[in-house]
């Protein structure tokens, strides 16, 4: 039996299974609660404190702005979806990752903390956790739905 | 706004999340008492924002009052949304969506407490 496989890697798979189900459900949630968190607190910094801390607020825009988009790539169907989601959720590991180290090397360049400083330790690390473990969801969602009817559980 | 409130609400919420969590480890779907918890909650969020609301009417404001507002509001759509997501999901991952919905109703109630 040939197998006909869209891509040879997971991270440029056209084809998989809806992303926006079972274990998804849960990430499409808690993506869209830092959405919708990170955007109204960016939103509140620069509109009445801008001139206090204009980089990290400018940064808090810039991930929320990849929140909503790593929240609609998971909740829509589709190859572009799975794209949008495959890239958001890579920028936001980077952002974590990169934030985190300079605001542990330099903290003055950070005032007022942004979701990203200090590796998301003010919401609890949920933010450098939350990338993997939206990478490691599409990773095994790219397989086509027919190969893993065994895998479904209620 | 009243602290009795949003201690109960906070005590609430947190059971109800690790019922929730309960559910799903034990491989169930989301069921009426996770809804019916999510209902009470949502009353109670409903009750401390009419007085929260009434107090500011009357005079007392908090200092950061859009960001209090902000939370709010949030206070008030977070159950219904999360209810709806939680039914839309028949497996035990309902359960968790139920559960972390809770999750977020206790920490807004805390940010509110903060603020104000």
């Amino acid at each position: 039996v040939t197998v006909t496989r869209s891509s040879r890697h997971w991270w440029s798979a056209t084809a998989g299974r809806p992303t926006a189900s079972g274990p998804g459900r849960v990430l499409v949630a808690v993506y869209a609660v830092f959405a919708v968190s990170a955007g109204a607190r960016a939103g509140v910094q620069i509109a009445t404190r801008f001139d206090e801390a204009p980089v990290p607020y400018l940064l808090s825009a810039f991930a929320a702005a990849v929140y909503v988009l790593a929240t609609i790539g998971l909740a829509a169907r589709g190859p572009a979806a799975r794209r949008l989601a495959v890239v958001s959720c890579s920028i936001e590991l980077a952002g974590v990752l990169i934030v985190g180290t300079v605001s542990m090397l330099n903290p003055d360049a950070f005032p007022d903390a942004t979701v990203w400083s200090f590796y998301g330790r003010g919401y609890g690390f949920v933010p450098l956790v939350l990338p993997v473990l939206g990478l490691l969801w599409l990773r095994h969602t790219a397989r086509p739905a027919g190969a893993l009817r065994d895998d479904r559980r209620p | 706004v009243i602290d009795a409130l949003a201690v109960a609400l906070i005590a609430a919420s947190l059971a109800l999340a690790a019922w929730g969590l309960l559910m799903a480890l034990l491989g169930r779907r989301p069921g009426m008492t996770l809804l019916a918890g999510l209902g009470v909650l949502e009353v109670g969020a409903l009750v401390q924002a009419v007085v929260a609301v009434v107090v500011m009417i009357s005079g007392d404001r908090p200092e950061q009052l859009v960001t209090f507002l902000l939370y709010l509001v949030a206070s008030l759509v977070v159950a219904p949304i999360g209810a709806l997501w939680m039914l839309a999901e028949r497996s035990r991952w309902g359960n968790v969506v139920g559960a972390i919905t809770c999750l977020v109703l206790a920490i807004l109630v805390v940010r509110l407490q903060q603020i104000w």
